[in-house]
């Protein structure tokens, strides 16, 4: 059997008592949302808590929302939320594609989007695909908010720049005409993290790739972003030999683990292809050739 | 601590401790073993219950998270008029074997059938792709998801 460490539990009722409670409590306390990170690394005792203060009463930040050029996802919204969010799915396709590859079903119920940002596990899809998006992540301490880039964010593995008393709120993406997105992952079976994943955000301006976000997850990729790749691509034609550049790059940037998921070189086959094929589909979605 | 919780339409209050989990406080403090527990670790979705009506793993999730919320397991399942269509179904079309799976698979078929009646098999097995059946007797109980489907209106009308 299974059973955390012993440690108290405290509700917050508003982020502010969140805050309150974590500068109470110090560095031992954790905020849990889901808790379907925290809770088996805390059955393993990978994590000990000594307080955990539990977020889920914080509704507020259970919004998914379009203000101005900035699609806002409040940082307790579901990951099935957010799979059923038709403005979030309209302005960018990526974040579907990923959320029916994340977890199962029934996971995805109770795990957080702000939760799976926070707990900064680099196998994580939507650390990648929100990277790529260029998102910020609102942070909120005693002293006021601040907004951190998602590039930014992950310190490490399972490690953030947030500090001891700050509450994630929400996700600002930003919005600009002429997008297209697409996510695609090799995993095990349903559930299971990526052997390999790849996301692609692309900016046209007419036939010319304008902008570029790539995502790579789970292969060892500075902040989950193909940065290389980005700047192989950006300016260049949309085209075959730009898709077959950019597949090549991410192959040979990325920096894979051999583990039970497979050897390091088929997952540096695998970056190249899922590169090239999720970057095709965003360009044909750009172009509306593609649903 | 002090924790109180709706179970099948029921409020129960018990002093434990902060870790217990739901699975665990269902099972051991109220005696509700419908609720079966398996793998611990969020994957195998035997510990299915619903949770203001969404399927949730109730190995990971704290009692003291459900306090105040509307939890429903297996044994909520059966009404006034007799077994749900759910259950019927995986009676008439032999949807379990070894019966481990099973109260997982009916919770998550419930809710499934609550927020799309008449779903497609594609749909019913995207819905229970968290649910693992040991036995693999997963034809047939898509069979009696789609049976319970059909069979739906019938009781309810």
């Amino acid at each position: 059997m299974q059973i955390p460490a012993a440690f108290d539990y405290a509700r917050a009722g508003s982020v502010e008592e969140a805050i309150s409670l974590l500068e109470q409590h110090g560095e031992d306390a954790r905020l849990i949302a889901g808790g379907h990170s925290l809770l088996p690394m805390m059955k393993l005792r990978l994590a000990a808590p000594s307080v955990l203060i539990d977020i889920n009463d914080l509704t507020d930040l259970q919004r998914i929302s379009v203000d101005g050029d900035v699609l806002r996802i409040g940082a307790m919204v579901r990951h099935a939320e957010l799979l059923d969010s038709a403005v979030a799915g309209e302005h960018f396709r990526i974040l579907h594609d990923a959320e029916r590859v994340i977890a199962d079903p029934i996971v995805r119920n109770r795990g957080t989007i702000g939760g799976s940002l926070c707990h900064a596990d680099p196998a994580e899809d939507l650390s990648a695909v929100l990277a790529a998006l260029k998102a910020e992540l609102v942070v909120r301490g005693s002293a006021g908010a601040r907004a951190v880039p998602v590039r930014e964010l992950q310190d490490g593995p399972f490690e953030t720049v947030l500090r001891p008393a700050e509450i994630a709120t929400e996700i600002r993406i930003p919005i600009r005409a002429g997008a297209g997105s697409a996510y695609t992952k090799v995993h095990r079976c349903t559930g299971d993290y990526a052997v390999a994943a790849a996301g692609a955000v692309v900016w046209l301006d007419g036939n010319t790739i304008s902008d570029v976000g790539i995502a790579l997850a789970a292969v060892g990729a500075p902040h989950n972003v193909g940065a290389a790749t980005e700047d192989a691509v950006r300016g260049r034609a949309a085209d075959d030999e730009t898709i077959e550049l950019a597949g090549r790059t991410a192959s040979e940037e990325c920096r894979p683990h051999t583990d039970q998921r497979g050897p390091a070189d088929y997952k540096r086959a695998l970056v190249g292809e899922l590169t090239k094929r999720a970057l095709r589909s965003a360009i044909a979605r750009c172009r509306g050739e593609e649903q | 601590m002090q924790v109180s919780i709706t179970i099948n339409g029921e409020e129960h209050t018990r002093d434990i401790e902060p870790r217990v989990l739901l699975v665990h406080f269902l099972r051991e403090e109220l005696g509700l073993t419908g609720t079966h527990w398996g793998c611990d670790t969020s994957n195998c979705g035997i510990c299915t219950v619903q949770v203001d009506g969404l399927p949730v793993k109730s190995c990971t999730m704290l009692a003291a998270m459900a306090a105040g919320h509307d939890v429903r397991t297996v044994e909520g399942l059966e009404g006034a008029d007799g077994l749900d269509p759910v259950q019927q179904g995986f009676m008439n079309e032999h949807g379990l074997q070894c019966g481990f799976c099973t109260p997982g698979m009916m919770m998550t078929a419930r809710a499934l059938l609550d927020r799309n009646p008449h779903p497609s098999d594609t749909e019913i097995r995207e819905a229970i792709s968290g649910n693992l059946c040991r036995c693999t007797g997963y034809e047939n109980i898509i069979r009696s998801i789609r049976w319970a489907a059909q069979h739906d209106s019938e009781v309810t009308a």
